[in-house]
């Protein structure tokens, strides 16, 4: 495996849009990723088995009809609930990004539920999360990142025993912050009104990665709106380091 | 068998959704399916039992009419056929609709309800909730079409009178008129004596078709007829005529002509670099968006982007624009269709709601940024608001061995309909288009849009199909329906056959000429080779996308219809495209204005007002911020973002934005836009000049380049058939010729909405007529060479200098600031008296040397900040350039070069050419040089503190604070959250 590059699936189909932006960022960070319709892994399930990584990239699967990311996990679930299974069980890495992670908590393999930010809105706007857990492989080197979010339905939602799991089993992967952006302009840390400010969750010791922001949005310096102010700056975004994490998880043994 | 689902939130839940289905599905079966449409953390479910509340007392069920398109039950429909693993025709039916739960009492409760649903599209129930119990009868609003005659012949050899009514009012069925052909008196006389030449009587279906296809939404006529001495019409002369000098010059000149395809296809498509081009369309959507404001928008906003994905062999859609009209929001004067009020209009606030709403589901579901906007208000946009909806497209230059912007239908192709179904939504939404709104405008003219499937078809078409080479020509079904789209592509070949009851329908009834001209969303035409509509069809079913042969390109030199069998139309293709009468249009003009009323130009000296005056005038609705519609619309997807809709700590909306429609390469793409739609009362010939000049301004002082910039026309006006209205847009297109050569930016799309007036009547009864104030929206797309070199308008740091390059003259007319003073001093003059008569001129020769020289001091990346000076003048700019970067100023207005002195010229006037920039102490040097032949001012610092200070003559003229600025500037958006 040394130096090869792992092979990821970024699902598509149905509304999911964010796939192209997403392969872009795993290809950058090292990565050998694929967009595979999932009517096209439904016909060929056994796919599955050449890839490290699975993604459920962000996007408006469904439309957000009758909830967002219920339908395509419904799908997803009805055709390929073996074979996703049989992944989980393997060492691999899966992520779910904004609807993707909608997804992957419907599809139950992440704990909790998203539903319609506090002021029913979509909103797009940068914001800060930061990470306490040392242990996942998508977080190893990030304390504090800014990236962001673009949803209507990014309402994290558990209860308080639930809330304790995640604590004790380091399954609390992001929590909304006042960082660099909030320094910059001065806006709620937390405007979807998740709670105790959960942003991302994990599951499956940390292979399992689910987050509302988007990284991949975020892979440039550039698109930052703190890089006006300074320009002169790496080329790289503060997103990328997720997805090189992805990539150096089978590359670095 | 009707049984019903319903699914609520668990905790403290004031609505819930509803699932009516219609099926023969089994408890067991329901069972699952609603455990499929449930969140067990948020949700629970009731099937076929009464759903329990709390302490409410009514419930309103919202859902829509029969036939109106409702997405989320094709959602749940697909679900369900997953789920249960259904065969493919199954009898199944879902209707959906929300419930939302009061606590008033009957009145209040009706009430609250007619402020939740429009009556055009939804229906409300309303059901009382009895031991915490509701429960709604299962009636499905299911479509039932009666029995008609499929074909109906129509004869001509009537009386004139007769066949006027058959053009306005529409073909008579009984005692009814189908509604409007728009087609007027000499065009019926035409169709007349070409079917007396046949021998014969035209169907229904023939006339409609003709209508379709000579309506002033598909033909242009205004800008394509004679209009006075001007033989070859507008559009012919200066629009295309510009463009095609510009080209030719710069092949002289040996500059690049990057123009690649224009005017030919749905979009306009330019070089983007040596292996892409991008292209860019601008619609309005504006009568639809007046009926039913989200459902207007959102097709404006899906069926631009199918002008994309038609564009060539296929674009793909990378960037959406929109810009609103609207009336005044807190307008509280309701208008009505008819004299016995029973058809009462939205009100502009609820238009703008749903307008907005409508954007933002389109834009976001089709996970395409919308990244370029803008939206103002005037009182006479509240009888027709405006909607426009753009989107920017991405192709490879070549797909394979073909030039990706050619496109023919060969003969013996098939005609293929991919995506939606046919239903009777949008009938006469073009003929409809080109009247004005009155008692009949027909309510099947409205539509709404659905993404998704959309989405499946753009993904499949653009990402997989198009390179797979399986179809020889591609274009959208938008106004006029197949009628238009099918029979334009028949062009290409020269003649088409099709078999109408292949079509696929929504609900069975439809009548060939309804299926013809049916506007229904999310259909594309394809011309198909036979032996690829295997691959084709094999490909697009595992997409979940439909599609069907429905008949056959040929080149006949015919255009001919058949329905089970039998031939419903027969018309010569020359005759269809070209059977429309040419008209002389005659123009006068409008009579001259008065002078500015005294109270206000005697407002000149009083210097301590201008604190309050700017102040107030920042806090104008037209002036400030937007960030509410910003935010709720993606533009962080595709991962392109450059230059924002809001820039800055201070979060000003940006006047252009840059995006990189290719992720690894350093090339931009700028957008910006401008309309000056007051102007036109004093001067349309300058309200485009100054529209022109604001959008190539505002594209370079981002970064962009005259050199690669090419820019869009969209006229909306109103009357057309009013001299006085067609000298004035005469005058406009003139102007767009004069300046489009000046700056050498091509147009390379363009649509216009010719009659924007309503006709209907008030509170009280009496006939009102409201026409839009004639308006002009010129876009413009560049490329960036290298989008690292930038530059956002917000000031970056303290001590930075602050320079205004360009002239200051007295311009106040029609101003944003006289606008404001009539409106404070409640002028009782007419409305051009009242803005005054001095309306700004655009000075093409000294705008484009500041431009170039501004294009190199960008280049050099010598500027910290570039914000474009337009609607509020000088003092708003720099207001918005301190909130932008939440720093302060301190400026002295002494030296700038102002043709009058008065500070209120200064402040004020909307002078075009002016850029206000500021360059960091190390760079003053250089940037003076390249300005040393330039009108420019120095005029102070950007400072630390929180202070707005503008001095002249030693005196504070205005002594704000940022942070007040900053509460003004963003007043009317925090309102709206």
């Amino acid at each position: 495996m040394k130096n090869k590059k792992p092979k990821i699936i970024i699902m598509s189909g149905y509304g999911l849009n964010c796939e192209e932006e997403t392969k872009f960022a795993f290809d950058w960070a090292g990565g050998n990723a694929d967009i595979i319709h999932i009517n096209d892994l439904i016909a060929k399930p056994k796919m599955l088995k050449e890839y490290q990584i699975l993604v459920f990239p962000g996007g408006f699967a469904y439309g957000d009809d009758t909830g967002s990311g219920k339908a395509y996990a419904n799908k997803f679930k009805n055709h390929l609930l073996k074979e996703l299974c049989e992944f989980l069980s393997r060492d691999t890495l899966v992520i779910g990004i904004c609807n993707g992670f909608q997804i992957i908590t419907n599809l139950e393999i992440v704990p909790g539920a998203l539903t319609y930010n506090k002021n029913g809105k979509f909103i797009d706007r940068w914001l800060d999360l930061e990470t306490r857990n040392s242990t996942s492989p998508w977080l190893k080197g990030i304390k504090k990142i800014s990236i962001p979010i673009t949803h209507g339905e990014g309402r994290y939602i558990t209860n308080p025993k639930e809330y304790k799991t995640l604590k004790k089993n380091e399954q609390i992967a992001f929590l909304y912050a006042k960082g660099d952006i909030y320094k910059f302009q001065n806006l709620e840390h937390n405007p979807n009104g998740s709670q105790y400010d959960i942003a991302g969750v994990l599951a499956y010791n940390g292979r399992v990665l689910g987050m509302m922001p988007h990284p991949e949005k975020a892979i440039f310096a550039h698109q930052s709106p703190l890089w006006y102010k300074n320009k002169k700056v790496s080329k790289e975004g503060q997103g990328l380091q997720i997805f090189k994490n992805g990539v150096n998880y089978f590359k670095d043994r | 068998m009707i049984s019903r689902i319903y699914v609520m939130p668990k905790d403290k839940g004031t609505r819930a959704d509803s699932y009516l289905i219609d099926s023969k599905l089994s408890l067991k079966e329901l069972t699952k399916l609603a455990n499929a449409l449930t969140n067990p953390i948020l949700e629970k479910y009731y099937i076929n039992e009464p759903l329990k509340v709390g302490n409410f007392s009514y419930a309103i069920e919202i859902g829509y009419k029969p036939g109106v398109t409702d997405n989320v039950s094709h959602t749940v429909k697909e679900i369900a056929t997953d789920l249960l693993n259904l065969k493919k025709h199954t009898d199944f039916q879902v209707y959906t609709s929300k419930i939302l739960f009061t606590s008033g009492n009957k009145e209040r409760t009706e009430k609250f309800a007619l402020e939740l649903y429009n009556p055009l599209i939804e229906r409300a129930n309303i059901a009382q909730i009895k031991n915490g119990k509701i429960n709604f009868p299962n009636k499905a609003p299911k479509v039932i079409l009666e029995k008609r005659k499929l074909v109906v012949k129509v004869p001509l050899n009537v009386s004139d009178e007769e066949l006027i009514k058959i053009g306005t009012l529409g073909i008579k069925e009984g005692n009814i008129r189908r509604g409007p052909l728009a087609l007027d008196l000499a065009s019926m006389h035409a169709i007349k004596e070409y079917f007396a030449k046949l021998k014969r009587t035209p169907t229904d279906i023939e006339l409609e078709a003709l209508a379709q296809t000579w309506s002033e939404h598909c033909k242009h006529t205004i800008f394509a007829n004679q209009i006075d001495d001007i033989q070859e019409g507008l559009y012919k002369t200066y629009i295309k005529g510009a463009t095609n000098l510009i080209r030719k010059q710069k092949r002289e000149r040996g500059q690049q002509d990057f123009c690649v395809s224009v005017f030919s296809d749905n979009s306009g498509g330019i070089i983007f670099d040596k292996d892409f081009l991008i292209t860019h369309k601008v619609e309005t959507h504006n009568s639809p968006s007046f009926l039913d404001p989200f459902g207007g928008a959102i097709t404006g906003i899906v069926g631009v982007n199918r002008d994309t994905i038609g564009f060539g062999l296929g674009a793909k859609p990378v960037a959406n624009t929109y810009g609103f009209c609207f009336g005044e929001p807190d307008e509280k004067r309701h208008l009505y269709l008819d004299k016995e009020q029973k058809q009462k209009m939205l009100l502009p606030k609820r238009i703008m709601d749903g307008v907005i709403k409508g954007i933002n589901v389109g834009g976001n579901c089709s996970g395409i940024p919308t990244i370029s906007g803008f939206v103002k208000f005037d009182e006479r946009y509240r009888g027709r608001p405006l909607v426009f909806a753009g989107t920017v497209g991405l192709i490879p230059k070549k797909i394979g061995a073909r030039l990706s912007h050619e496109k023919k239908a060969k003969p013996r192709d098939c005609v293929v309909i991919i995506g939606g179904r046919t239903g009777a939504d949008g009938i006469h939404g073009a003929t409809f288009s080109s009247v004005a709104t009155d008692f009949n405008s027909p309510a099947t003219a409205v539509q709404i849009g659905d993404p998704i499937t959309q989405k499946k078809l753009s993904d499949a078409i653009i990402k997989e199909a198009r390179d797979m080479n399986l179809y020889n020509s591609i274009t959208d079904i938008g106004g006029g329906g197949m009628s238009s789209s099918v029979a334009e592509m028949a062009k290409e070949s020269g003649g088409v056959k099709v078999d109408l009851e292949k079509v696929p329908l929504k609900y069975p009834g439809l009548r060939p000429w309804e299926i013809w001209i049916s506007e229904s969303q999310e259909r594309m035409t394809l011309a198909v080779p036979k032996n690829k509509i295997k691959k084709l069809f094999k490909l697009l079913e595992s997409r979940e996308v439909e599609a069907t042969v429905v008949g056959e390109f040929t080149n006949s030199g015919k255009c001919v219809l058949y329905y089970k069998g039998k031939k419903i139309m027969d018309m010569d293709m020359e005759f269809l495209h070209n059977g429309l009468p040419k008209h002389h249009l005659r123009t006068s003009p409008p009579p001259a204005l008065a002078d500015l009323p005294l109270s206000l130009a005697r407002r000149g000296a009083r210097g301590e007002v201008y604190t309050k005056d700017l102040e107030n005038l920042l806090g104008s609705k037209n002036l400030n911020g937007f960030s509410f519609i910003s935010e709720q619309y993606d533009h962080e997807v595709q991962g392109s973002s450059v230059l924002k809709p809001l820039s800055g700590p201070g979060r000003i909306n940006t006047d252009a934005q840059v995006f990189r429609p290719v992720l690894n390469s350093n090339k931009g793409v700028v957008l910006s836009s401008a309309l000056y739609p007051s102007y036109g009362d004093i001067s349309t010939y300058d309200m485009a000049a100054c529209a022109l000049d604001t959008t190539v301004r505002n594209a370079v002082a981002s970064g962009g380049t005259l050199s690669h910039l090419a820019i869009l026309d969209n006229f909306c006006w109103c009357s057309s058939y009013d001299k006085t209205r067609l000298y004035q847009l005469v005058e406009a297109v003139k102007a767009c010729y004069d300046y489009a050569v000046g700056y050498g930016t091509p147009f390379i799309s363009g649509k216009d909405s010719m009659f924007n007036d309503f006709k209907g009547y008030d509170e009280k009864g009496n006939p009102v007529a409201i026409s839009i104030p004639p308006t002009l929206l010129i876009s413009a797309i560049g490329v960036v060479s290298d989008f690292y070199k930038v530059v956002s308008p917000e000031f970056k740091n303290a001590g930075d200098i602050i320079y205004l390059l360009g002239e200051t003259h007295d311009e106040l007319g029609a101003s944003e600031y006289y606008k404001m003073l009539g409106e404070i001093e409640n002028n009782p003059a007419p409305e051009q008296a009242r803005y005054g008569a001095s309306v700004p001129k655009v000075n093409l020769e000294k705008n484009l040397k500041t431009y170039l020289a501004l294009e190199k001091a960008i280049q050099k990346e010598l500027l910290n900040s570039s914000l474009s000076v337009t609607s509020g003048g000088f003092g708003i700019a720099l207001a918005k350039a301190c909130v932008g970067g939440m720093l302060g100023c301190k400026i002295n207005v002494e030296s700038m070069s102002a043709g009058s002195n008065s500070a209120m010229v200064k402040l004020f006037s909307e002078s075009q050419g002016r850029v206000l920039v500021s360059v960091p102490p190390k760079n003053t040097r250089e940037f003076e040089k390249i300005f040393k032949d330039i009108s420019n001012a120095r005029l102070g610092t950007v400072s630390k503190d929180n202070k707005f200070i503008i001095t002249e003559d030693n005196k504070k003229i205005v002594d704000s604070s940022v942070k007040k600025l900053y509460d003004i500037y963003h007043k009317f958006s925090n309102s709206m959250q």
